[in-house]
């Protein structure tokens, strides 16, 4: 069915036609409205979900952790400070390898305060054992939120569904949806390995471990990610078998005679699609890849994809406040590194707390990647 | 009225070879809650004394499902653990009524725990939150917490040239678990092992959250011999230091009126965290004031036994 539907509104859509068993969750903007609809749709009886309408974000994570532990399929969205005030929380879920799937608004952080999109809170989140998807569109958050509540609980990783604050969250967009069957049909029903409500058989969830122990049960959940990459592979070409949408974990455009891309994920991509065909037709030799997937990083499929080009610029809607350039940035060095012939890779920062990304910035950006050179190591884009 | 005859028949679950110091009153707690408890139960705990000592991996003295997750999240990780039991209960997964019982220290619970279990009461999750209350952060190496009581000497609340100790009363928690309206909420001491075990009953029979205030001493916080353990416990209902009674649909009753009610000194004697108050006319002040402060209670428990009592 075609419907037009913001950002939160096809999230919580989704989340509608996902069914959770539970879902625990704490408004905050600008991710509020999936958690509103979402419990109204509990107060309708449109699904079977427990809705637990917690008193803060890190008793939702808290919460969720006590729930998928206990053989629930869960879920709960959220943002920014949210997000920061489960940071805790996420890491104990990623050790317990607990599949819950979050949506997330993504919104900057405080101080100072600041209720638009930027990627600050997911990307402060990353070495939390989450695995990370950022979604260009509407309709692409549509699609990976039913993505992820698959993939997670295939690699059995929890998964965080972001898609930029208020630029998508409250933007309407016309989407293509699915009818409930066939998702639930796709999700099929959870089957946990291991339930704490499994009384006849009790164990213990979440012990303490010494020295002897710490590292292999860290070393296990390393593995756990890396596996996770051929899963999302698989899951990305089922959802394309049976809706007939397909996705990868890194999408080129405008690429196959390139020798300057741009790197980014969000919905920035959107922007940068119509400078890239704006300057194409100018002769001018650009393009664009996509990051779709940030964790698990998918450092062999980014290095062969990038090797190609003689210059990368990277763009990060989020700084690391390290003076050496954005999350992005430094993993693609990092990726590209031990290659023997490095693309030249330019830093730069753009959009923080909703800060307008124009074609123009875009424009200037492909400018500089296609000369191949800029004065400073990073660049702010846009900043007064 | 439970008998011992009948007690000890019934299941360890929480076994023995844990890691608790000698002495310790929070493994005893444990271990009569869970001899007391209808099976099957379920159990949650946040990080601290209890889940150090009975949860290093690959061992588990828990015969019961139990998990742990953070500090401050035993009633948040309970509430989810709840709404799943619910969820499958509802489905027809889950056919048989199961028990939930969250196990935190003082710390857990007074403090960084807070927030948590008031948002679970208010949100009604059918739970038993204990409190197995050893006056201190015990498992960091006895700091003080806001179950500290007046006068005690913790490592950050020590007694000082200046300063003497913890200079504030304990928080009152029962009163503010009664504000929250539980299902049940009673205060007893491992000592009164039978008080302790019916209070349990009475919890895990109530039609929501329910708490219990567990007193534990704790020798090495509370610097007395491992031996004495139950004795301390005794001897803190004999002074009304720490009150016997329970909150059920709106009324007080004391469930422990001791035959003489013994003077404060006589806990507080055989405990190193007080022995600074021993030595010179200040302490006899800070003494003296502490004996105020529990003849004050004491007597306010009274007259709210009378005035919402049977």
């Amino acid at each position: 069915m075609i419907l037009a539907k913001t950002g939160n509104e096809a999230l919580a859509y989704a989340m509608k036609q996902i069914n959770p068993d539970v879902v625990a969750a704490y408004p905050i903007t600008p991710s509020t409205e999936i958690v509103q609809i979402f419990a109204q749709y509990v107060s309708d009886g449109k699904v079977d979900s427990e809705f637990v309408a917690v008193e803060s974000e890190h008793s939702a994570m808290s919460a969720c952790i006590g729930s998928a532990a206990s053989g629930c399929r869960t879920m709960t969205a959220t943002a920014s400070q949210g997000l920061a005030l489960m940071h805790e929380m996420l890491f104990i879920a990623g050790g317990l390898r607990l599949p819950i799937v979050v949506p997330i608004a993504s919104r900057s952080l405080s101080s100072p305060l600041n209720i638009h999109g930027d990627h600050s809170d997911s990307l402060a989140s990353r070495d939390s054992g989450w695995m990370q998807f950022f979604c260009e569109s509407v309709q692409e958050g549509y699609d990976t939120l039913i993505q992820c509540v698959k993939i997670a609980e295939r690699a059995s990783l929890p998964a965080i569904c972001a898609v930029d604050g208020f630029i998508l969250s409250h933007c309407m967009e016309r989407i293509e949806t699915f009818d409930d069957e066939p998702v639930r049909e796709f999700l099929g029903p959870y089957k946990p390995s291991w339930n704490l409500l499994d009384y006849k058989k009790p164990i213990l969830v979440g012990p303490a471990t010494m020295q002897d122990y710490y590292f292999e049960f860290k070393r296990s959940q390393i593995e756990g990610m890396n596996q996770a990459l051929p899963i999302i592979e698989a899951v990305q070409e089922e959802f394309k078998q049976k809706f007939g949408r397909g996705y990868g974990i890194i999408e080129e455009y405008g690429t196959e005679d390139a020798e300057a891309v741009v790197l980014l994920m969000g919905s920035a991509c959107g922007t940068m699609r119509e400078a890239v065909d704006a300057m194409r037709n100018q002769g001018k030799k650009v393009g664009m890849v996509k990051l779709r997937v940030f964790r698990p990083l998918p450092h062999k499929l980014l290095k062969e994809t990038l090797a190609k080009f003689k210059t990368v610029a990277v763009m990060d809607r989020a700084d690391a406040v390290n003076s050496y350039g954005g999350p992005l940035f430094t993993e693609t060095t990092s990726v590209l590194y031990d290659l023997p012939q490095r693309p030249k890779v330019l830093s730069y920062v753009y959009g923080l707390g909703g800060k307008e990304f124009s074609l123009a910035d875009a424009a200037t950006v492909l400018e500089q990647a296609h000369a191949g050179k800029k004065e400073d190591l990073v660049t702010y884009v846009g900043v007064r | 009225m439970a008998r011992l005859k009948d007690l000890c028949k019934n299941p360890e679950l929480f076994s023995s070879g844990h890691r608790a110091c000698a002495g310790c009153g929070e493994a005893l707690a444990v271990r009569q809650i869970l001899l007391a408890a209808p099976q099957p139960v379920v159990g949650i705990m946040p990080t601290g004394c209890t889940e150090i000592f009975s949860s290093i991996y690959p061992h588990s003295a828990w015969q019961i499902p139990m998990i742990h997750t953070a500090f401050e999240t035993a009633a948040s990780t309970a509430s989810g653990v709840v709404a799943a039991y619910n969820f499958h209960k509802r489905m027809g997964n889950i056919k048989d009524d199961v028990k939930f019982i969250a196990f935190a220290g003082d710390g857990g619970t007074y403090d960084i725990g807070f927030q948590a279990i008031s948002g679970a009461f208010e949100r009604r999750h059918k739970f038993l939150y204990v409190c197995t209350d050893n006056e201190g952060y015990m498992n960091t190496g006895i700091q003080r917490s806001s179950a500290t009581p007046y006068g005690a000497h913790t490592t950050t609340s020590p007694a000082g040239e200046v300063i003497p100790g913890k200079t504030m009363p304990r928080k009152d928690l029962m009163e503010i678990i009664i504000a929250h309206n539980p299902a049940y909420a009673g205060q007893t001491t491992i000592a009164l092992w039978n008080d302790l075990v019916t209070k349990v009953g009475k919890a895990l029979a109530a039609d929501g959250p329910s708490f219990l205030n567990v007193l534990v001493p704790c020798p090495l916080g509370w610097q007395h011999p491992g031996n004495l353990t139950i004795e301390m416990s005794k001897l803190a209902a004999d002074t009304c230091f720490w009150p016997i009674y329970e909150w059920e649909n709106g009324k007080y009753k004391i469930n422990y009126e001791p035959k003489e009610k013994k003077p404060v000194e006589e806990f507080m004697k055989p405990q190193g965290r007080f022995s600074h108050l021993f030595k010179g006319d200040k302490g006899k002040a800070i003494i003296a004031e502490a004996q105020r402060q529990i003849d004050a209670q004491w007597a306010l428990l009274h007259k709210r036994q009378e005035a919402f009592g049977a």
